[in-house]
């Protein structure tokens, strides 16, 4: 393998890394708020659609962005209201919206655009077009440094740098400020947080709204930067490996981009490669499709080093009378 | 007592959800330019005024009946099981092999030895999860969803590599033979004059999963095994106490989820497909955790939540054929019922709590 095909398949690992970490990110702070999420799969669903559908009809891919973030916002409200003011079980809510996406989208695509549960092609304005950044073609000659410039820095969408900054930024926002502490101790000890007279369920909203920002921008970047349009269930399990990056990242930032990253990488090389060939022994497609998972559970089951989710996680707070 | 009734927990309570996810599914219709006074006489039309509708309706329900079955034994330890998806999968992998290399004399003797291989291959795939939630503590809920994925591409790689024959092109394995093929519906009952069920692929496994029912109604509320699983599900301190020990009841229930998970191939292998494809769950493992929800996690409410979801099957299948409302409706439905009668369900049972309260004291 020559230094090009590396920097191609480490080019598309970064863009495959995008959506796993806005969605693995939108699931830390859910997570850490004690609102567990296995629904940032059909959060992501629904963003990619509705971002794919208003771009179309529209032309403008930031409408479209912006009605992807509204559509998982309203997924993540309905997860909120069963989940935290009507105290249900929150993975069964999880559940729920990922099966509300996985039909409305293609029920709504066929009803509007006729072709299948797809929306049109997305052309010119829109789609998220690639960025270059300043000096990159200039240094494409410089050796090493500049391929790696030009190729690997340079050249992708918006969303894929906005990404890669709401990974210090979760880190800044969730450790250095008063707003994240209480996001933290929400979902270690509400109680502490409800006796300090901070509400428990304003907190909580935040922390879903947050999370429905941060799946819209996944789900647009699917369908508008990613590819160009939307056709059914294209999230293709992306929200699951983001709630195993997760779990990978043990519910920090910037571990999350580095499982993040990791799976990109997985996903780029059975992308690139059918089956590999390492001297002798074949490692076969499937076993690259199925490491992300492989790996989560190895590490969930404590073998290499311990995941502890945030202590409150998963249990609706009840205020003691 | 400031309860409700009984018999309003049991039936008031997930009626009225049911209600709720019917009216908004009419919404949902009514919002795609569709009629769904229409649209529902279709699906009665197409799943149960012709005797093939039912040999269909019947064939879904048999799926969600062991589905459903495999979510409510887990509901009833407090376990979530996701992975009856991956359970059945691997299930059905269990089924192809005795089928395909065991010459069987008789298709009775090859759905027994099939029923075990099914029920130990799903037992097997669910160990591993049980396995790591008893001992090590990792969620089940996680690695049930992680072992769905694995066991996709498990089943990948064996049709793609190992079981598809020489020049097949889609990853399948090869037909099963003659022998092990089950009598359907048609077979069964239908005679020269009155030709019923004919070409649906309803079988002799829809009465195994009528005993199931009875078999799992039998193992809850009437052995000491059931009786310690549901004290587990109600207090695990409890069960510890009285000297139970929570690592063996975590892991035989799921051993017996995944068992009867797996089980549901039976139907869409040897009974249906008669050879074992990439998709034969069709998404039957996840309908099996609205089926537990709505069924309350009760034999008879199962059998009743199966075959709802069997109509809604077989209907929605109708509408694709005939309509503009592609099947994925019946995505958006079962998603209602999970909705209501699972995570929304305070919403529907505080008021109601209430009203019987209220009613209670005007008597008093």
């Amino acid at each position: 393998m020559d230094f090009m095909t590396l920097l191609q398949v480490l080019d598309s690992t970064v863009r495959l890394a995008t959506p796993l970490l806005l969605a693995c990110l939108a699931g830390l702070f859910s997570e850490r708020s004690g609102v567990v999420d296995i629904g940032l799969e059909g959060k992501m669903l629904a963003a990619a659609f509705a971002s794919a559908a208003i771009a179309a009809v529209s032309g403008s891919v930031w409408l479209g962005l912006l009605a992807g973030i509204v559509s998982a916002s309203l997924m993540s409200a309905l997860h909120g209201l069963a989940s935290i003011t009507f105290r249900g079980n929150q993975l069964i809510s999880g559940v729920a919206i990922n099966f509300l996406a996985s039909g409305l989208t293609v029920l709504i695509a066929q009803s509007w655009f006729g072709q299948g549960g797809r929306t049109p092609s997305l052309m010119g304005g829109g789609r998220f077009e690639s960025i270059t950044l300043p000096f990159a073609n200039a240094l494409r000659d410089v050796p090493v440094l500049g391929p790696i410039y030009a190729e690997l820095i340079s050249g992708h969408s918006i969303l894929v740098y906005v990404a890669f900054l709401m990974v210090p930024l979760s880190w800044w926002v969730l450790f250095r400020t008063r707003f994240g502490l209480r996001l933290r101790a929400v979902g270690e000890s509400p109680e502490a947080v409800d006796t300090a007279g901070i509400s428990v369920v304003g907190l909580r909203f935040a922390a879903i709204g947050i999370c429905g920002l941060l799946c819209g921008l996944a789900g647009a970047y699917l369908a508008t930067g990613l590819q160009a349009g939307f056709v059914r269930e294209m999230t293709a399990g992306r929200g699951y490996i983001a709630l195993a990056a997760l779990i990978f990242a043990k519910w920090r930032p910037v571990y999350a981009l580095w499982a993040c990253l990791l799976f990109g990488l997985l996903q780029a090389v059975a992308l690139r490669y059918q089956n590999i060939d390492l001297g002798g022994i074949t490692i076969p497609v499937q076993v690259m499709d199925a490491l992300p998972y492989i790996l989560t559970v190895i590490i969930l089951a404590g073998f290499v080093g311990k995941a502890i989710p945030p202590r409150a996680s998963g249990e609706p707070y009840v205020k003691e009378r | 007592m400031d309860k409700m009734p009984a018999w309003a927990d049991a039936v008031l309570v997930p009626l009225i959800s049911i209600l709720l996810a019917a009216i908004l599914s009419a919404l949902v219709i009514l919002a795609i330019g569709e009629n769904p006074v229409e649209a529902f006489n279709l699906m009665v039309e197409g799943a149960l005024m012709r005797s093939a509708g039912w040999g269909y309706t019947l064939y879904y329900t048999t799926n969600f009946i062991f589905t459903g079955l495999c979510a409510a034994v887990a509901f009833h330890a407090k376990m979530f099981n996701i992975g009856g998806e991956g359970q059945a999968m691997i299930g059905g992998l269990g089924v192809a092999l005795v089928c395909l290399f065991i010459p069987f004399p008789h298709w009775t003797v090859a759905l027994l030895v099939a029923i075990v291989a099914a029920g130990a291959f799903g037992a097997l795939w669910a160990l591993i999860p049980a396995y790591l939630q008893a001992k090590r503590g990792s969620h089940i809920v996680i690695t049930t969803i992680m072992f769905n994925f694995i066991a996709s591409a498990v089943l990948n790689y064996v049709l793609v590599n190992l079981l598809r024959p020489q020049g097949a092109m889609d990853p399948a394995t090869a037909r099963f033979p003659e022998a092990t093929q089950l009598p359907t519906f048609q077979d069964m009952f239908a005679t020269a004059d009155n030709p019923l069920f004919r070409g649906s692929p309803a079988n002799v496994t829809f009465f195994l999963a009528v005993l199931a029912c009875v078999a799992f109604w039998f193992l809850m509320w009437r052995t000491r095994l059931g009786y310690e699983i549901r004290a587990f599900g109600h207090s695990e301190s409890a069960v510890k106490y009285a000297g139970i020990s929570p690592v063996r009841i975590t892991i035989v229930a799921m051993l017996i989820s995944g068992g009867l998970a797996g089980m549901m191939a039976l139907n869409t292998t040897m009974g249906e497909a008669e050879r074992l494809v990439m998709n034969a769950t069709e998404g039957a493992g996840f309908i099996g955790i609205a089926v537990a929800l709505m069924g309350r996690s009760h034999p008879v409410g199962i059998f009743l939540a199966a075959l709802l979801f069997g109509f809604l099957y077989q209907g929605g299948a109708e509408l694709a054929l005939w309509t503009n409302i592609p099947r994925e409706l019946i995505t958006v439905i079962q998603a209602l019922v999970i909705l209501f009668t699972g995570a929304l369900d305070n919403m529907v049972r505080m008021p109601l709590e209430r009203l019987f309260v209220a009613l209670g004291r005007k008597d008093a």
